[in-house]
């Protein structure tokens, strides 16, 4: 076993609209890595072979020590995967699934299971049919949760969910990183999410790995600059500073590979540095995808 | 038996990450808990939740944690001890220190905005005692 719950090195799959490049990721064991890209991006592609869904063209898979596809029966007794997709049956009770997913998994845990019903403001004896997105939602990941895997692959486990359920679900995925065996990978629209329970950050737009790493390295690279250009001063183009937009003589320059002598450098072109401000994931996303757009040509 | 969560929970369930905030999560974090050391809460020398433990009771990632941890110790406030777990610093005034700490980075930043105006340190030193006069006049009023 190495320190990796997840390793892909080299993945690539073909579609007739749509190419997944030479993917490498690796998510070490205790940590929670946040998948986040544009609609389209690959992120459910990537996940899907990881679960051995979807096969690679070419490529290694290696989940918790077993190649995928070829040994994905023998992962999934440690792997919790949830996906938009996931499937309960509308005429039966929650605590039918209950009782379901405890026959089948020996490591189920049953007073957790209880406390995330409690947690999740959900009832047992309720039929899956009468409930809201919301509660299904929570439902499938009480399910997978209780399972306690090892490993927890999670598609988008927060869209189309309120506030209030949002924050239960966050609340008890970083309750699950208390121990440090465990891991998480999953995706998500929402970078204010990714933001605040991620340890690693994993950037895919068209098919490509943009950027994947320690989410505190992550922020801390990029900065916004508030810039004052005197008429007659012409701001310099500096390495690590992707953008800058200048009307008049304010100017906000994006900087991906921020040092601490950068305004210094500003300064000594003439220019007057007036802020320099930490950038929310949010705004780094837009910037990236955009950046990232750009050096490809599109 | 009451759920073992809520027990651990007690002492660090006020610690709120603000995205009005415009400063990073790790230092809202750092910010906290220098407070909670200034009002006494957590006392000098007190044992501390584990990164992982708080990181959980907060709702964040514990790299985030890790990282307010880490520039906490470069700071003093707190010390790790290999495989025992993590301390305020067992310094009485490592509460004042905080205040100190917090003084002088005001202080600083007045003396930038001061110096981007042009403004003399005789200037500067004026508007300082004018406005101690301002809020200590303010204060006794209120008294």
């Amino acid at each position: 076993m190495n320190d990796y719950a997840i390793e892909l090195n080299g993945v690539c799959k073909s579609y007739r609209f749509f190419d997944l490049q030479n993917i490498a990721l690796r998510l070490q064991r205790g940590t929670i890595m946040g998948l986040i890209g544009p609609n389209g991006a690959g992120k459910s592609t990537t996940i899907r072979i990881l679960m051995g869904l979807v096969h690679q063209d070419r490529g290694e898979v290696n989940v918790l020590g077993h190649r995928m596809p070829e040994e994905q029966v023998s992962a999934k007794w440690d792997i919790g995967f949830a996906s938009e997709d996931m499937r309960l049956y509308d005429s039966m009770t929650l605590g039918w699934h209950i009782n379901f997913m405890k026959s089948i998994y020996a490591s189920w845990d049953d007073a957790y299971a209880q406390l995330l019903l409690k947690r999740f403001g959900l009832r047992a004896e309720q039929k899956i049919k009468g409930i809201s997105h919301g509660q299904r939602v929570k439902a499938a990941l009480l399910l997978v949760f209780a399972r306690r895997p090892k490993l927890l692959v999670l598609d988008e486990p927060t869209t189309g969910l309120d506030p209030v359920a949002r924050h239960e679900i966050l609340r008890e995925l970083t309750a699950v990183m208390a121990d440090e065996g465990r891991s998480i990978l999953f995706s998500s629209h929402n970078t204010q999410d990714v933001e605040q329970i991620s340890d690693q950050i994993t950037f895919i737009d068209r098919g490509r790995i943009i950027d994947s790493m320690d989410k505190e390295v992550y922020l801390d690279r990029w900065r916004r600059l508030r810039l004052e250009v005197p008429a007659g001063i012409e701001l310099p183009a500096l390495p690590g500073v992707i953008g800058i937009q200048q009307t008049g003589r304010l100017a906000v320059a994006i900087a991906n590979a921020f040092e601490s002598h950068l305004p210094n450098a500003y300064e000594n072109s003439g220019a007057r540095v007036h802020a320099v401000e930490n950038m929310t994931l949010e705004e780094i996303f837009v910037a990236n995808v955009e950046h990232s757009r750009e050096e490809v040509g599109a | 038996m009451t759920s073992s969560h809520t027990v651990y929970t007690v002492h660090t369930q006020m610690f709120v990450i603000s995205q009005t905030d415009s400063r990073p999560m790790y230092m809202q974090i750092m910010e906290q808990i220098k407070q909670r050391i200034v009002v006494g809460d957590w006392a000098a020398g007190q044992a501390i939740p584990s990164i992982r433990q708080l990181a959980a009771d907060i709702g964040v990632s514990v790299i985030t944690v890790k990282r307010a941890y880490l520039e906490l110790e470069r700071e003093g406030v707190i010390v790790t001890r290999q495989g025992k777990g993590c301390f305020v610093a067992s310094d009485s005034a490592v509460g004042e220190r905080i205040r100190e700490q917090e003084l002088a980075q005001h202080l600083e930043q007045a003396v930038r905005s001061a110096a981007m105006m042009g403004l003399s340190p005789k200037n500067l030193e004026k508007r300082i005692r004018a406005v101690y006069e301002r809020v200590t006049d303010a204060e006794k009023e209120t008294v």
